[in-house]
């Protein structure tokens, strides 16, 4: 016979996704707050998000090289990764650092374990949460938007005031406004100082909604995670809509806890992981050293993923009380 | 008519092209010149005793296998003609069977002449269990016989019927065209399964998105004063499957490892019931089938009736031949039919479907690592953890694979449709379900 035709088990078609469209949907997600990243802190914030993505895509490809395993940039994780990990940091963070970030995202925490799909860490977080305890005062030291990222141009961020015992109203003093009533909605549209994509959460959202919309994520662990921020907020007294807007937590929330490979499966589990990087998150603004936690709530709660993805919803067949 | 609704969720709701077909009426194709019965269309057992041999001159409808063992079904021949050669095929499922191969020729007996109906409403439900015996009828999908289905053990009774016309693979509109053309008789083979099982309710389950056929059924069964409630269901993948079918409309599950007359329940297929109105009112064998004929490799697709031991060959004459050279040829649906490399493979009782697919549709891409994305434990109808399962399996840990529900996989392929990483997820159940099977469910 001339044509022999494809020979394979069921099913035969396939929905229209891959991975490749998945990390896309993420990246273009991404876009609207690093471009505003770069509206705010200007040229070296470029240069900070350009170097993480090359760095992290250039060792991702070496490594996979060193180790005789299959190229894998195509994926387009990497790009995703060293997205996230630039707008997770101050804009003032030395190139350098960040490739060193980058070594630690995509070989520490990605590549040593087997590479994408393996990895029980957040990458970007692991790169992010190293680099903060190596270089504390580089990755704690902020700048003002829409001035030259000298020292003379450094600030507090609105958390770290009231860390620090400062007011409503000094926070307002910090971004510029005249009263303390201003302060929600300029922390929700983003004018502050920060890191360079957690500031505005009016952007965040356009990308959340479009990973929502383009079904890429599921709303279980952002919205668990912000209730409970919001939640433990106004029990320990602090103020919750002030908690949500200011910080990493609504940026941490729609894109690094919903980073599949390192959050759990069932929507049980997933509330579960969301509470609970909530409760921590809140636990160490209140009570840690940091005035902010969304790092090091999402990776405990990495860690306690894999127990969580046994919180599977109840299989057919097994009622209470049937049969068996 | 009160219509009940029930949409719940079931598995995925993949792209359907059941536009391709839906408007194009049933036409019968033409009497293929030489037939190749396979003597195994039964889902399990010996193929059927081949009662002919090479040189005997067959007639249309009669009997030319005689069901081997209780599990077996009759095998007619579909046209009248000669036996020319007794031969081995291999079946779309990819079993082999020994099939008779018959060369047209002589009078017909049924094509073409009218045909008197059977009283059969007088018959106690022994006859008419025999009658549907005698005429070789197997589920239209599933290939159970059909007489053995309906035999209830005297200690269970039948609550509730479900006539399901689901039809919830994508592409196949054959079952909603017989809906349309055919909604009369449907009732009143319901009407003689009812008779047989005497349940308690009787639901007919049509998709919501089929009106016309939901309309038609609705009057048929008015006309014929059968007291049989009409539910819509919505057009999820698998809906049609029994499992999901029973939770959808009543609520109760099928226990683990049970079957749907522990519920109470008997679901039927709406081509089934067809096969069993033609069976015991016209007394006639199950010698053609109505199936879709699709993918984007044929010219005319279309809904055709096809006498059983058709070559796929002529079905693709019949349909205008190729605009392209097929990728892939599946019979069945694309979820679960079976790809075959053969164009001289015969249509049989439970083919549903003909697709002819192009390599856009079929979408092949490379496999890469598991995202663990959650899509295949979100789309998984029986609630099971595919991926997880298919690690197990992957590590030769069947025994902790099945205990952990792999005997309850239904081998739907909704986890595989929706992986974006393209892992063969229910090709490896698949695999694991039979080797731990094989190894007596645990080790």
């Amino acid at each position: 016979m001339a044509k022999s035709y494809l020979l394979s088990s069921s099913p035969h078609v396939f929905e229209n996704i891959d991975v490749r469209r998945l990390m896309l949907n993420v990246i273009l997600a991404l876009l609207p707050a690093a471009a505003y990243g770069v509206y705010l802190f200007g040229v070296p914030a470029a240069v900070l998000i350009l170097t993480s993505v090359a760095s992290c895509v250039i060792l991702e490809l070496l490594f996979r090289r060193l180790t005789g395993a299959r190229d894998n940039y195509r994926d387009l994780s990497a790009v995703v990764t060293g997205l996230l990990l630039a707008l997770v940091l101050p804009p003032s963070t030395p190139p350098w650092m960040v490739v060193l970030g980058a070594l630690a995202s995509i070989v520490v925490a990605k590549e040593f374990f087997g590479g994408l799909g393996h990895n029980p860490f957040n990458p970007a977080l692991i790169g992010r949460a190293i680099l903060l305890m190596s270089f504390p005062a580089a990755i704690t030291t902020w700048h003002r938007p829409f001035e030259a990222l000298t020292d003379a141009a450094t600030t507090a961020t609105p958390l770290n005031i009231i860390k620090l015992g400062g007011t409503m109203a000094d926070v307002a003093a910090g971004m510029g406004l005249s009263s303390p009533s201003q302060v929600y909605l300029g922390l929700f549209l983003g004018n502050r100082a920060g890191c360079i994509g957690e500031s505005s959460i009016l952007l965040i959202l356009v990308g959340a909604a479009y990973l929502v919309i383009t079904g890429t994520i599921g709303l279980s662990v952002p919205l668990s995670l912000l209730a409970s921020t919001a939640g433990l907020s106004a029990l320990l007294g602090m103020d919750p809509l002030f908690g949500l807007l200011s910080g990493g937590v609504v940026f941490g929330a729609f894109f690094m806890a919903t980073d599949y490979v390192t959050t759990p499966l069932p929507t049980a589990g997933k509330i579960v992981f969301g509470v609970g990087a909530g409760v921590i998150l809140v636990l160490i603004r209140r009570f840690g050293g940091f005035p902010e936690g969304v790092t090091y709530g999402i990776l405990v709660m990495n860690a306690f993923t894999p127990f969580l993805n046994d919180l599977i919803s109840r299989k057919y067949g097994f009622v209470k009380g049937g049969a068996k | 008519m009160s219509v009940r609704q029930s949409f719940s969720r079931v598995g995925i709701l993949p792209r359907d092209l059941k536009d391709l077909t839906r408007g194009q009426a049933l036409w019968n194709a033409s009497v293929p010149v030489v037939s190749v019965v396979p003597l195994l269309q039964h889902r399990e057992g010996d193929p059927a005793a081949c009662l002919v041999a090479p040189g005997d001159v067959v007639r249309e409808g009669m009997i030319i296998g005689r069901a081997a063992g209780p599990e077996g079904a009759h095998v007619h021949s579909p046209v009248p003609g000669t036996v020319r050669e007794l031969r081995e095929v291999f079946l779309p499922d990819g079993r082999r069977s020994p099939a008779v191969v018959i060369e047209l020729g002589g009078e017909f007996d049924r094509l073409g002449k009218s045909v008197r109906k059977y009283p059969w409403e007088n018959h106690s439900q022994k006859d008419l269990l025999g009658i549907i015996a005698d005429k070789g009828v197997v589920g239209m999908e599933s290939a159970v016989p059909t007489h053995l289905k309906y035999t209830i053990p005297k200690n269970r009774r039948v609550d509730l019927f479900i006539l399901n016309c689901s039809e919830c693979e994508p592409y196949l509109t054959a079952n909603h065209r017989l809906m349309l053309e055919k909604a009369p008789q449907i009732v009143e083979g319901a009407r003689i399964v009812a008779k047989i099982l005497d349940p308690r309710r009787i639901l007919i389950a049509v998709d919501k998105s089929r009106k016309d056929a939901l309309d038609a059924l609705g009057q048929a069964a008015k006309a014929a004063e059968f007291g049989a409630e009409i539910a819509t269901v919505g057009s999820w993948f698998p809906q049609g499957d029994e499992k999901q079918m029973i939770r959808t409309l009543t609520g109760l599950e099928v226990p683990s490892g049970g079957e749907a007359l522990d519920v109470g329940a008997v679901v039927s297929n709406v081509g089934t019931v067809f096969a069993v109105y033609e069976a015991v009112a016209l007394l006639k064998p199950v010698i053609e089938k109505a199936l879709t004929v699709a993918g984007g490799a044929i010219r005319n697709p279309g809904n055709l009736k096809v006498r059983i031991g058709t070559p796929l060959t002529d079905l693709v004459e019949e349909c205008g031949g190729f605009v392209e050279m097929p990728e892939k040829i599946v019979i069945g649906g694309p979820m679960t039919g079976s790809a075959i490399f053969d164009l001289s493979t015969p249509v049989t009782k439970n083919t549903t479907g003909v697709l002819f697919l192009t390599s856009r549709e079929i979408r092949n891409s490379r496999r890469t690592n598991c995202l663990r994305c959650g899509r295949c434990v979100e789309a998984c109808p029986m609630g099971l953890d595919p991926t997880n399962l298919f690690k197990l399996i992957d590590h030769g840990a069947y025994g902790e694979a099945f205990g952990q529900g792999l005997k309850d996989c239904r081998e739907c392929g909704c986890c595989a449709y929706v992986c974006p990483a393209r892992i063969p997820l229910v090709q490896g159940l698949r695999v694991g379900k039979a080797v731990s099977l094989e190894r007596g469910g645990a080790a």
